[in-house]
Formats: C-alpha cells, sequence, structure tokens
C-alpha cells in the first residue's frame, strides 16, 4: 500500500540515503515525497571507503549518489542544512536557515560523531578527528605541514588513521589508553601480535598511555604529557578515541535514549515518539548501537517497510552480527562473535606462529559442538569458512582445531553447496544464499548480473569470492555453462574461436563467419579480435588487405587516434636506451611537422598532432634513420623498461638494459589478447618497477628472478614471483612459454593480470605448465615463439613500400585540402588541440596547412 | 542548406573505394557548404554515404570506423567513443535525440554519385 504523505529525513550519510532508495524502490508513486536534511555540504558518500580519499579518490568517486538522481526521484534535499528543533506534537522539524517542515514521517538517520577526549589542549590547530571529506581535508593539509603525528586510540579506526598517516609520510605514533589495540575485536593475544607486527613496519604502539595535557612543544609542534610521567612530541594529533551517536536532536524532543546513548528503537526502528523513525549509527536497540554499515542498511530497509507499510511481516531488526575482516596496514586482522569466550563454559583452541607473525584463536561452546567465535591476525583466510560456521551453527566435526592448523589434511574447506540457504553471503547488503539462489531463477547467469540484482559483493567487497562460488556451484548444478560469447555474431569465447581458427585452418575472417558465426558482417567487436587472432595465429602482416576492415581504426593506420582526430606517433626505444642521433632525428621530425612531443610513462617519446596524411612522411623519416614502429597501437608488446643497472649502478648485479633490449627486440610484434609489457631492474631495490609488469624480470646476484601477471592501470596487481636465480637461457624459455600460453588461452581484452586470477589453479598451474612442462607442449610454445619472433616485420616499413596501403593516408579520396577542423593553439612552446570555443572565437590558431 | 538544387553529382571512383570500410569524399569544395561525407562500400556494391563528423567526439573521423552489423542494420561505430550510427538514416544507435546526415548514392559505370 503507498499513501500519500511526506517524509524527512534528517542525516545524509551511508544510511539515510540507503534509506531513501529503499524508499524509492517501494513507493508506488510519488506522493510519497522525501525531504531531505543534509548536515554535510557532501552528499552522502561512501565513509567506510573514506581512507582511499588519501589514495586519490575524490569526493566524486566517493560519492554514492547525485543530486541528478534525487532531482530525478523528485527528492528534494537541503545540503550544508542541520535540523535543529523537532516537535513532535506538530510534527515538524525547524532548520538552522529557519525553515519549518512538516512530516508525515520522520527518519533520523544522523550517524555519530568522533569523541574528542577532554584533554586540555585538544583545541588548538592541527588536532583533528577522521570521520567526514572536510576531516580529510583538513588533515592533508595540516600533514603537509607536519613531520610527525600522533593517533590518540588504538582501536580499528585509530589503526586505520595511523596507516592513513603513514602514507602520507609521517613519522607515526599510536596511543591506547588501554593495556593493548583492538580491545573490542581481540583478545589480548591477538593484541600482541597485532601491536609486534604494526612496529615492524614503522608505526610505534604506546599502550595503557593516558594523555593529560597537551602543551607547546621543543622538537615539534606540540608535547603531550601522559599521566605516568612519559612524553611525546608531535606535530599533528588524530582523535579516534571511540564515536559518539548524534542523539541530541532526540534527547531535546524528550525521545528516549539508551543507557550508553543513542536514540532508542524497537524492531520496527520505531523511537519512543510517534510516527519517528532512527536508523543507523545514531540508533540504539536493547542499549547498544551498531558501529558498522551493515546493520544500518538492514534497519534502512525495515523502517522503510513500516513506513510505506509495505511487506512488513518480515521487517524487522533484531540486531546483528558485528564480525569484520580487515587489513589494517598491511596486516590481516579478523574478529568473529564471540571473540573473547565470554560465553558460559566456551574452550578456546590457539594457534600462534611467532616467526611469521600468526595468531589465530577459535572460541568453541561446552559440548563442542558449535563455533562461537574466533580471532585471526597475519592471516585470515579461514575467515570466510569460520564466519559461515558461526552465523549457521554448523556442527563442528571432531577436532575442530584443524580448522585453523596451517597443515591439517582434513582441513574443511566448506564449498558453497555445505551452507544453508539461510547463510549470509553478503553482511554489507543482507544477501543470503537463497536471495542468489532466487536472483538466478529470475535469470541472473553470471556473478556480475546477480551483483546488479542482489547488491551483494558491491559494498565493502569481502564477500566477493565467497559469493562467485555460491554463484558458479550453483550455475553447474543446474548445468548451465557461463555465456562468455564475445557477441552477437558469434556464440564463442576468445579462446574457443583461436582453436577453431587453427584447427580447422581459418584464414579470413568471412571464412570464419559463414563456417561458425551469424549474422551478415560482424562488428567492431569481433572483428578486431578475430583479426588479431588471425594475427597471432597465422602471423600475417595486419595490413593485408584482407584484413583491413577487421582491424580497430588504431591498428588500421598503426597509429593512435587522438582526441581532435590526429594522430600519435611513437618509435620503438628499445630498453628506453637511445643514441643521441637518435634523439637529433626524432627531435627534427618533430620540429618539421610542428608535433607535440612528450617522454612517456614507458620511458619513449610520443609525438603527438600528426594529420592522417602526414603519418607516412614522418615514418618514412624516422625508418631512414634507423627506427621502427613501436606497436603503442597494438594489441602487442610496448615496452621494457629498464634501470639502469649494473653498467653504471653501484648496486646493479646484472645488466639490466642489455636484458630489457633483447627482450624487447625478441618479443616486439608478437600480437596478443591485450597489451603485454615488460621490465628489467638490476637489483632488488627495483627502479625499473618490474612488479607491476605483465613480465617483470629482476637482477639477482645468480641470475634473474622472474615475476608475472603484474598490472598497473585502473585495477593494479603485484606480479607473482614464479621462479629464481635463472641463467639467460632459462629465463627467455620460461618467458616464450608464459606469453604463447597466455596468448592462446586468455579472452579478448584481458591483460595477463586477469588472465591470472581466472585462471584454474592459478599460479601453482602455470608453474606447472611452464616449469614442469605438465601439459607436454612447451617446446611447441617455444617454437611457436620462435616462429613469431623470425617472422616479424616492422608494419610502417611494410606499409611504406606499398604504394596501396599508402593511399589509406588520405583525408579525401577527391581532394589535396587536409581537416580544416583540426587546430591548434600553443601552449607552453608547443601545439595543443584548441578548444571547440577556442576554434569558435579563431584567436591565435593555427591552422595546419 | 545552399541554394542549388538537389541533384545527382559524381564525388569520386569506383577504385577509390575500400571493400567493407570507408574512405571520406570532400563536397561543395572551397564553398560555404564544404563538407567532409563519409562513403562506405559493404560488399561487392552496397554504397551508403554519411557526414564524417562524429557529433560525440566533435572530429571529422566517421570514415576510420568499423562498419558492421548490429540486429540486421548497417552500421559503423566511431573511432573515437564507439557510438554506432545507422548507415542508412544516419541515426545513433545509442542515443535516440542524435542522428547525423545520411545522402542517397550510387554507381554510375565507374564514378561514384551522390545526391545532393
Ligand atoms: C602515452 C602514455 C601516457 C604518457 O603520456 O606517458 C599512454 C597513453 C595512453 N594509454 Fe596508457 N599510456 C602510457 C603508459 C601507461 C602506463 C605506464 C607504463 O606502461 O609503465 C600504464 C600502467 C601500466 C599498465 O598498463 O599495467 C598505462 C595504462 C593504460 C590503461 C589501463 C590498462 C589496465 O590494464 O588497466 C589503458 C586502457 C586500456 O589499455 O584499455 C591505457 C590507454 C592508453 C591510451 C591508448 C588511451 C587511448 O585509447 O587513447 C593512450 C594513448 C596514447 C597514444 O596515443 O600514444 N593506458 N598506460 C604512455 C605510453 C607508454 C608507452 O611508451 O607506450
Ligand atoms: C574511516 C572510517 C572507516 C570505516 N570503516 C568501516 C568498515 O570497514 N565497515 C563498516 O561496516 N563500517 C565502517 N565505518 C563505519 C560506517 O562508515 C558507519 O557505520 C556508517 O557510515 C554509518 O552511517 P550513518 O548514515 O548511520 O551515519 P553517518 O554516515 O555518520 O551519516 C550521518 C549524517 O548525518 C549528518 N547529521 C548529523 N546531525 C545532523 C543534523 N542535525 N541535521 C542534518 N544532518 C545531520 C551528519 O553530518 C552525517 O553526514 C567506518 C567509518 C569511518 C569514519
Ligand atoms: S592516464 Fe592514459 S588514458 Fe588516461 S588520460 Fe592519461 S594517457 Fe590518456
Ligand atoms: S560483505 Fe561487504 S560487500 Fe558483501
Amino acid at each position: 500500500m503507498s499513501i500519500s504523505q511526506h517524509i524527512v529525513v534528517v542525516g545524509n550519510g551511508m544510511v539515510g540515503n540507503h534509506f531513501v532508495e529503499e524508499v524509492v524502490k517501494l513507493r508506488e508513486s510519488t506522493d510519497t515525497r522525501i525531504t531531505v536534511i543534509c548536515g554535510e555540504p557532501n552528499l552522502a558518500y561512501d565513509r567506510v571507503h573514506l581512507s582511499e580519499f588519501f589514495g586519490g579518490k575524490t569526493a566524486a568517486d566517493l560519492a554514492m549518489i547525485t543530486q541528478e538522481q534525487y532531482d530525478e526521484w523528485n527528492v528534494e534535499v537541503l545540503t550544508s542544512t542541520l535540523a535543529t528543533n523537532i516537535d513532535t506534537e506538530s510534527k515538524t522539524v525547524t532548520t538552522n536557515t529557519d525553515k519549518t517542515i512538516s512530516y508525515d514521517h520522520l527518519v533520523m538517520a544522523t550517524g555519530s560523531y568522533a569523541f574528542v577526549p577532554p584533554i586540555p589542549g585538544h583545541e588548538q590547530p592541527h588536532c583533528l578527528v577522521y570521520r567526514t571529506l572536510e576531516d580529510l581535508v583538513d588533515i592533508q593539509e595540516s600533514a603537509s605541514q607536519s613531520k610527525v603525528g600522533v593517533v590518540v586510540g588504538g582501536g580499528l579506526l585509530g589503526l586505520e588513521a595511523a596507516n592513513a598517516l603513514q602514507n602520507l609520510g609521517l613519522q607515526t605514533h599510536v596511543v591506547e589508553f588501554a593495556p593493548q589495540l583492538m580491545g573490542v575485536q581481540l583478545d589480548e593475544a591477538g593484541g600482541r601480535v597485532l601491536r609486534s607486527k604494526i612496529e615492524e613496519l614503522g608505526v610505534q604502539v604506546h599502550t595503557g598511555c593516558a594523555t593529560q595535557i597537551i602543551e607547546a612543544g621543543e622538537t615539534c609542534r606540540y608535547r603531550m604529557n601522559f599521566a605516568d610521567g612519559r612524553y611525546l612530541e608531535t606535530d599533528m594529533i588524530l582523535f579516534s578515541a571511540g564515536i559518539r551517536p548524534y542523539d541530541q536532536l532526540g534527547r531535546d524532543a524528550e525521545m528516549a535514549v539508551g543507557e550508553r546513548g543513542g536514540i532508542a528503537i524497537d524492531a520496527s526502528c520505531k523511537t519512543s515518539a510517534p510516527d519517528v523513525y532512527a536508523i543507523g549509527e545514531c540508533a540504539a536497540l536493547n542499549n547498544f548501537c551498531y558501529g558498522l554499515v551493515a546493520p544500518g542498511y538492514s534497519m534502512a530497509k525495515v523502517a522503510a517497510r513500516h513506513i510505506l507499510q509495505t511487506d512488513i511481516e518480515n521487517a524487522e531488526f533484531a540486531g546483528a552480527d558485528m564480525s569484520t575482516k580487515l587489513k589494517l596496514l598491511g596486516v590481516e586482522v579478523g574478529s568473529i562473535g564471540d571473540a573473547h569466550g565470554k560465553t558460559e563454559g566456551a574452550l578456546a583452541y590457539i594457534y600462534e606462529n611467532q616467526p611469521e607473525g600468526v595468531y589465530k584463536k577459535i572460541v568453541i561452546s561446552e559440548d563442542k559442538t558449535t563455533l562461537l567465535g574466533a580471532v585471526l591476525v597475519g592471516d585470515t583466510s579461514e575467515y570466510d569458512t569460520l564466519l559461515q560456521y558461526m552465523l549457521n551453527s554448523i556442527a563442528l566435526e571432531d577436532s575442530p582445531e584443524a580448522l585453523i592448523l596451517p597443515m591439517a589434511d582434513n582441513k574443511p574447506g566448506l564449498g558453497a553447496d555445505a551452507l544453508p540457504e539461510t547463510a549470509v553471503i553478503c553482511s554489507c547488503h543482507n544477501v543470503t544464499k537463497g536471495d542468489i539462489i532466487s536472483s538466478i531463477d529470475e535469470g541472473a547467469c553470471s556473478v556480475g548480473d546477480v551483483k546488479t540484482c542482489t547488491k551483494a559483493a558491491t559494498g565493502c567487497g569481502g564477500c566477493a569470492a565467497l559469493l562467485k562460488s555460491v554463484v558458479d556451484a550453483d550455475l553447474e548444478g543446474r548445468g548451465v555453462e557461463v555465456s562468455k560469447d564475445i557477441c552477437e555474431h558469434f556464440a564463442y569465447s576468445r579462446q574457443e574461436l583461436y582453436d577453431i581458427i587453427k584447427v580447422n585452418e581459418i584464414r579470413t575472417f568471412e571464412g570464419l563467419l559463414e563456417s561458425h558465426g551469424k549474422g551478415e558482417l560482424g562488428c567492431e567487436i569481433c572483428k578486431p579480435a578475430v583479426g588479431s587472432i588471425l594475427a597471432s595465429v597465422w602471423n600475417d602482416y595486419v595490413l593485408e588487405p584482407v584484413h583491413i576492415p577487421l582491424q580497430d581504426t588504431n591498428d588500421t593506420y598503426l597509429a593512435n587516434m587522438q582526441k581532435d582526430g590526429t594522430y600519435s606517433v611513437v618509435p620503438r626505444i628499445p630498453g628506453g636506451e637511445i643514441t643521441p642521433e637518435k634523439l637529433i632525428v626524432i627531435g627534427e621530425v618533430a620540429k618539421k611537422y610542428n608535433l607535440y612531443t612528450k617522454i612517456t610513462g614507458g620511458q619513449r617519446i610520443d609525438l603527438f598532432g600528426a594529420r592522417i596524411d602526414q603519418l607516412p612522411g614522418i615514418w618514412e623519416e624516422l625508418i631512414a634513420a634507423g627506427m621502427e614502429t613501436g606497436h603503442a597501437y597494438g594489441k602487442s608488446l610496448r615496452t621494457v623498461k629498464s634501470c639502469v643497472g649494473k653498467t653504471w649502478c653501484r648496486y646493479g648485479v646484472q645488466d639490466s638494459v642489455g636484458m630489457a633490449i633483447f627482450l624487447e627486440n625478441r618479443y616486439k610484434g608478437l600480437r596478443a589478447p591485450h597489451k603485454i609489457k615488460f621490465a628489467v631492474s638490476g637489483c632488488t631495490r627495483e627502479c625499473a618497477e618490474a612488479q607491476s609488469k605483465d613480465i617483470g624480470v629482476i637482477a639477482v646476484d645468480n641470475g634473474w628472478n622472474l615475476y608475472v601477471c603484474g598490472n598497473g592501470g585502473m585495477k593494479p596487481r603485484h606480479g607473482d614471483l614464479f621462479a629464481t636465480d635463472l641463467d639467460d637461457e632459462t629465463l627467455v624459455k620460461y618467458i616464450d612459454r608464459v606469453l604463447m600460453f597466455y596468448v592462446k588461452t586468455a579472452d579478448r581484452l584481458q591483460r595477463t593480470s586477469v588472465w591470472m586470477d581466472n585462471l584454474e589453479g592459478g599460479l601453482d598451474y602455470l608453474k606447472e605448465v611452464v616449469i614442469e612442462d605438465s601439459l607436454g607442449f612447451g617446446e611447441t610454445l617455444e617454437s611457436q615463439m620462435d616462429n613469431v619472433v623470425e617472422t616479424y616485420q616492422c608494419e610502417w616499413k611494410t606499409t611504406i613500400g606499398n604504394p596501396d596501403s599508402m593511399k589509406r593516408f588520405r583525408q579525401f579520396v577527391n581532394s589535396k585540402k587536409t581537416d580544416t577542423n583540426i587546430q591548434f593553439v600553443d601552449e607552453r612552446g608547443q601545439i595543443r588541440p584548441a578548444t571547440e570555443a577556442e576554434k569558435l572565437s579563431e584567436i591565435d590558431i593555427k591552422e595546419v596547412q | 542548406m545552399s541554394q542549388q538544387e538537389k541533384q545527382w553529382r559524381p564525388v569520386c571512383n569506383v577504385e577509390d573505394l575500400i571493400n567493407d570500410s570507408g574512405v571520406c569524399v570532400l563536397i561543395n569544395e572551397d564553398t560555404e557548404d564544404e563538407q567532409q561525407i563519409a562513403l562506405f562500400c559493404i560488399g561487392e556494391n552496397k554504397l551508403f554515404a554519411v557526414s564524417n563528423y562524429d557529433p560525440f567526439g566533435k572530429a571529422n573521423v566517421l570514415y576510420r570506423g568499423i562498419v558492421g552489423s548490429l540486429g540486421g542494420r548497417y552500421v559503423v561505430a566511431s573511432p573515437l567513443y564507439k557510438q554506432h550510427f545507422d548507415l542508412e538514416s544516419g541515426q545513433c544507435t545509442e542515443d535516440e535525440s542524435v542522428s547525423i546526415e545520411a545522402y542517397d548514392v550510387r554507381v554510375n559505370g565507374n564514378s561514384v554519385e551522390m545526391c545532393w
């Protein structure tokens, strides 16, 4: 049922926003009006991932909603506005902007604020808290003027704040009043192990410290004096000593509050005032405030259903599980249920590995049948399994210690099948295994679909692996094969197409479309994919007339198209080494054609702003001077970055430049599912950043260590250490095999990193295939690579020698004119594309003649 | 557009076309109505002519896009941001409110003619 009514929401944090989304989803018409009073200048943002702001995420990246979306939903929102008074009799809310708004239902979602202990001196500049985007801007600003930083509070948030300070380059301390870190989630031994790991990382921890006063310092801005006579000098202080619910509004309106604060609610999230609900961190159920987002989301769902009188049978908030898994300063920490073993008769099993800093404890019931809680520090790989045992009261088998012992052979893996339908898979969005199965019943047929339908794995992301295994297991159980069709023309994955082409010796796109596809022409997805397979299987020249229509424009014109339709020119500079003569040629060509020059992130030089008709002339000059294409446009080898290595560097142990040049020349031109990048570092200081490359080589005393499947870009991934102490020959052999195996088995546009993450059996399997030759085709892979190397040709050289291909590099077939829409202006002594406004104003614009 | 009457006019020769791909011609050269036209030839003899200007990327690049078929319609995908344009009508398939000019085109002997 939907009633024409006005709902006012105070607070637009994560939970307040989730409430609005729920109402919009459930309401039957826009007669259900919503007004949101948002205290912050920003609409709701992802506070859980707030720290990523320091990693470069912007307010826009963290935003959970946009003004446009609210407008579309007809939700009115007042930003930077505080509710200052609630009159529960006349049912109105007053704001600090002197507005009075009537409501039919009021929802309090005011969250909490960071508690600052009343230590004298705490109100000075550079004494900050860690809660909002604005706080983070202040912290960044303060950190830029500081060398030393202290976080007061060694709980979960305090350690996250310490991580941020350390990343901002400060010498970081954590000061904790209690005798241990993370006292809420961890037991004493767990806290001790965590402490020593954190100290190893350079953060100093001071426990049992009560700060008495903050006064002017001698070596730093401030000095903190502790009750026991110790002191600490610091330039800035971050308070993270707990949070307090924003419940003042409720108190003023005489609503009931919890013993330790928070607006008291019942299981339907109603407060003691009529038609007023409270949700999220400001609400207290049975005197308990939930400081996590998942319980807040559950409350939002419950309140929305009660207010709209929809689907209220199951709409009850009965409390929530507070288990947590996270990575603090790179240390994995997990806490489940009754971590402290407070349940009567509870028994514990404990495993500690001091050399590696791993601590694990499980707490089980007196009768040894159920798991009550757990503490994991240093390794949380068993977290998901343990959590499912606890949440679903799955019966423990004999010797429950096997659950946490590293070498136990009978370790229960708890496959997706073992979980009951009620098992909560995603706690952020409260999605059960049953919900996932129903979404598949309703047609979802991939992890992506399930994510869209249920929102599972779109919160903290911690459940992604479990979600995938549940989805895969269920699909498999139904005999469904996950669709990997590349487009409407081919019901095959790239790998299947590769095999089809190879086995049936197909040499043209038309041939393949006829025998294995549907539709008349293909499209911009299948054509380049097939083009690349044809090129890597048969190693043909890509501009053979039959291949031309298949190529993406960048491949067709052997250059990357820029925003204005001009192209870039990137000659190969193997290993980043270049002679002064060649540098001069590049400079002269750039000058002659008036090109913008820039050193790229791949250690070479990019010349931008070449018109299509200029490309052949430019390349002719470069080739005449001994240069060749850098394949900046191809799904192929880009660069092999190097550091200067043993030849010059006092630490280098091998000739990294020599190896980089050798590798670049060996693999240049190889066509692959996606681009491939290498780097070679001359010692473990790793100046060439090899661990972020598809193939990374690092020199060691006895030869080379090989890393594979690293990635920078959108989703960085460190390479996996594949083999150590290799001689030159073995190194090349392994790279040949890894790359060829990748070329043959990866999907379209799948970088090696994603390929590896999806490879069944992962790194170990790849090692078996490459090092142990478990599939017996190692030598075949090598000889295929040899064939690629032998048939290499510089495509630009071939093109320039061929008048027919050259015909393509014209703007017009019927005129010698050039494209007058391409216009440049001067910037810092070089050209750049003119903006649309500049083109209209026609001031100072250089038309290219 | 112009005061002149609509009529068939030659724009280039058959040899200038590239099968299953595009080329560009300039019409009304050196007049106020100068226009770039992308000409596509699909199979042996299906010809299409649309404006060469990509309204999304704001650049004259459409003739360098990949041609294909989507749900039975002939389309070109812009090489810049990959929007598709129906070659017959000029309609963008991703955004109903955007379309580009499409022209009639034919082969007459050795000459390719467009009507404008
Ligand atoms: C020119 C350059 C930026 C610069 O000014 O330095 C550049 C420019 C482009 N990059 Fe890049 N990338 C350049 C280094 C990098 C690097 C750094 C490196 O190689 O060490 C990375 C991260 C490392 C990595 O790839 O793992 C990088 C990650 C990307 C990505 C994200 C890839 C990913 O896996 O997430 C893309 C998008 C893609 O490929 O789909 C991309 C795409 C592009 C494109 C092709 C975008 C486009 O379609 O127009 C740009 C075209 C450049 C051109 O016209 O030549 N570029 N790009 C760099 C050329 C290096 C070279 O000499 O070849
Ligand atoms: C750094 C950090 C990391 C975290 N990590 C995790 C995590 O990993 N997992 C997890 O589950 N939780 C985490 N949390 C906690 C999580 O962010 C909160 O539980 C969640 O944001 C609570 O949402 P809320 O909407 O109840 O409150 P808030 O997000 O605090 O939103 C309340 C909003 O109401 C506004 N407001 C208050 N009073 C008024 C008023 N009178 N008028 C108008 N507006 C008002 C406030 O300004 C605020 O914008 C983290 C929190 C922080 C700070
Ligand atoms: S990061 Fe790469 S893709 Fe993005 S703008 Fe820079 S060069 Fe272009
Ligand atoms: S548990 Fe956080 S996204 Fe699923």
